[in-house]
């Protein structure tokens, strides 16, 4: 949140960019576990900056006038009912969906549809889906690494030692020669989230990461999510675990017909919320 | 009431009954598990019986393995040699007496060692790339891709391909070509170095130039036509390069009916519409016919070569639907999965997606290969003799004329197309086991 004291944050985004600088890989992030201890910051950076988005389906007004700014380190939750619209909006961010009005901002580069532009975001842009979208012709590990080698162009050799890093971090290195297939829901969508962060993205998407898990299943995914929110990784959730957002949310988003009806820090949107739309909404889901 | 029940004694592990394994269960499960099996099992026995006696009679039991020509399989009455009222079968000294026109055709004797080197050199670097587990798999589909077909068209044709100014006029406007879009797109997109992209043009054009230079040079070899070839060789020639060069225009064709963009996607359905909508006997006599008429006066092209780009372009059409299908079994997660992750589209195309494609069409693909490979018997109406039509070429031999030759030629025909068509369909059910890995759960 705003109030979040400056000095930290401020010192925490230099220590991570020098990093970043040396390696651009597992050095920095295996240095990482010392800075977890650092309190979820949010810096004055902007990571998103979403300025009057507008969105077709044919003649479907999906979006409406979507303004939204995302700053480094923040978590954003974002809920709504179903076909309202949450999931286009943080699938515009990478370009799964293309707006037709308004601008958006990732790290600073416009989306347009320049191809150079959109890979340039998508390198630094992580999606978690809700079907988790790994490759079942390939092992956890060819999974985890194809990105690496192909697209950052990183030697085997080190992108493996990445890959496995990350595997142990969401704590399933000993499924890495296994299939896609051969796992559980929720190891899945572990090795989903370690795939994304093997490539070092500066921020995360989450299209309801836990809406295909069987119950049990969703907290181990939870965690996964929840350590990397501590880690002070800038996100954006489409999710209805509302323990999550009010856990690790510095900003929860109402979304409803393709609009944001309301936006608070979870404290007020629980509590308070404004809207009738949003009290409706929070009765049928809260019992 | 709910009577308490503890087990107290665990029980043991016991053989299942006698109707569920061993030959009696399998019998049992197979054969007449059911009224209506067991009437299919009778009558299927009755079939067998009706048709492999006799072919075994006609093959092996009652057939001439040993003569000279065609009266050793005549009977006396009939003018030949053989007893009367000895039963006739199959007149194997034929076949033997034909056995390498059915392979080379009238390809000359004394340069046959080509041919036999070409096989030799095909078959020994196709069984190390078929078997999984031998490595250098790069360097050997590299060796057989780039290498061997030019190989294989100096030794069948003997080299000395004259490679006129027009050749080297087309290469020259390729470079050209080339050089030009290497600096549009560097100026344009950004998206390649002119260096490295000049690096690339450059290689394409040395590749080429090496390739005009090898099929031109003099080796002292005999020339051999193309319409001396014949029998098995131009079998597998026309068979094996439609089979290679079809697969990957089929898959270009399929992404481009697929593609967002509309000329391309236009441009692939005109193409696989017009070559399914024609029968490929037309596809050849147009090819062999037909051409001729449209080419100016003078400029000659190679029979063999005509069809083998028509059979190309044939079997690509029907390629591309099936890797269309392929394609379309993709969610549209994994496409979601590689674009989120940064992959480009050839990247996506190339890691993700066709790989999970093609191995759910394998059994399409192959039936394709077989379909093409049975096919290849229809250059026989425009004049080229295939393994089929070098048999049937030798009925008219008066010297081995006889009531059984031709029974005997078509039935070693059938066995060979039986041997390579069977040989693709059993490397297929291992290859689709061998990936079936990556899903199994």
């Amino acid at each position: 949140m705003a109030e979040a004291p400056k000095k930290s944050s401020s010192k925490k985004t230099s220590t991570k960019k020098s990093a970043t600088k040396k390696s651009n890989g597992s050095a920095a992030r295996a240095a990482e576990p010392a800075e977890t201890q650092v309190k979820m910051t949010v810096s004055d950076e902007v990571a998103i900056e979403i300025t009057d988005m507008h969105k077709w389906y044919g003649d479907f007004h999906v979006l409406k006038d979507i303004s939204l700014k995302v700053n480094k380190g923040e978590r954003i939750v974002i809920c709504g009912p179903s076909g309202s619209g949450k999931s286009t909006l943080i699938r515009c961010i990478n370009r799964l969906e293309e707006h037709q009005k308004g601008k958006i901002l990732v790290e600073n580069i416009e989306l347009t549809n320049d191809l150079k532009k959109i890979d340039e975001i998508r390198r630094e842009v992580g999606m978690v889906f809700q079907h988790f979208n790994l490759f079942p012709h390939l092992s956890i590990l060819e999974n985890c690494t194809l990105a690496p080698i192909w697209v950052r162009k990183m030697p085997k050799k080190e992108a493996e030692e990445i890959a496995m890093h990350f595997l142990e971090r969401v704590r399933i290195p000993e499924q890495a020669l296994k299939y896609p297939g051969q796992l559980s829901g929720g190891q899945q969508q572990r090795v989903a989230i370690a795939r994304s962060l093997c490539m070092n993205p500066k921020i995360m998407l989450f299209d309801e990461p836990t809406s295909a898990l069987d119950p049990e299943m969703i907290k181990e995914v939870l965690d996964v999510m929840i350590t990397l929110a501590h880690e002070g990784m800038t996100m954006l959730c489409v999710t209805h675990e509302m323990g999550f957002a009010r856990e690790v949310a510095n900003s929860v988003i109402f979304m409803d017909e393709g609009q944001i009806i309301e936006q608070n820090e979870p404290e007020g949107f629980f509590n308070n919320p404004q809207s009738d739309r949003t009290k409706l909404f929070l009765s049928q889901i809260l019992h | 009431m709910v009577q308490n029940y503890v087990r107290t004694k665990m029980s043991p592990d016991m053989a299942p009954p006698a109707t569920e394994t061993g030959i009696i269960g399998w019998v049992m499960k197979n054969l007449l598990s059911s009224w209506l099996s067991v009437v299919l099992t009778v009558f299927g026995a009755y079939v067998i019986y009706l048709i492999v006696p006799g072919v075994v009679e006609f093959a092996i039991v009652n057939a001439i393995w040993v003569g000279k020509d065609g009266l050793d399989c005549r009977s006396i009455a009939d003018g030949g040699r053989v007893q009367d009222g000895q039963a006739i079968g199959a007149c194997w000294p034929y076949v033997q007496a034909y056995f390498s026109q059915f392979i080379y055709g009238r390809y000359p004797l004394e340069e046959r060692w080509r041919v036999d080197i070409a096989m030799f050199v095909g078959v020994v670097s196709l069984i190390p790339l078929l078997i999984p587990t031998i490595p250098y798999k790069r360097e050997n589909a590299i060796f057989l891709l780039g290498v061997y077909p030019f190989l294989v068209t100096i030794l069948l044709t003997g080299g000395n391909i004259g490679i006129g100014n027009g050749a080297w006029g087309f290469l020259a406007i390729l470079m050209v070509l080339g050089v030009g879009f290497v600096v549009f797109q560097a100026k344009t997109t950004q998206s390649i170095q002119i260096s490295s992209g000049l690096k690339i043009v450059a290689a394409i054009g040395v590749a080429i130039a090496i390739v005009y230079l090898a099929l031109g040079f003099d080796y002292g070899m005999l020339d051999v036509e193309t319409p001396l070839w014949g029998g098995l060789l131009v079998t597998l020639v026309v068979a094996i390069t439609g089979i290679v060069a079809s697969f990957p225009i089929g898959i270009i064709l399929a992404l481009g009916r697929r593609s967002e963009m509309p000329v391309a996607r236009l441009v692939s359905v005109i193409f696989i519409e017009f070559w399914r909508g024609v029968p490929l006997i037309t596809v050849l006599f147009m090819s062999s016919v037909m051409l001729p008429l449209f080419l100016p006066e003078g400029v000659q092209f190679d029979k063999l070569l005509r069809v083998l780009i028509g059979v190309t372009l044939f079997s690509a059409a029907y390629m591309a639907e099936t890797v269309r299908g392929g394609l379309q079994a993709i969610s549209r997660g994994q496409y979601e999965g590689a674009m989120a992750l940064g992959l480009s589209f050839w990247q996506m195309m190339g890691l993700i997606i066709l790989p999970q494609a093609l191995k759910l069409v394998i059994p399409g693909i192959v039936n394709a290969f077989i379909g093409l490979f049975k096919d290849t018997t229809l250059v026989l109406i425009v004049g080229l003799f295939d393994l089929l039509g070098q048999v049937q070429a030798s009925f008219t031999d008066p010297v081995w004329s006889s009531p059984a030759t031709s029974h005997t030629g078509y039935l070693f025909a059938a066995m060979v197309f039986w041997v390579f068509c069977f040989g693709m369909s059993r490397y297929s059910i291992f290859m689709e086991n061998l990936l079936h890995r990556g899903h199994k759960r």
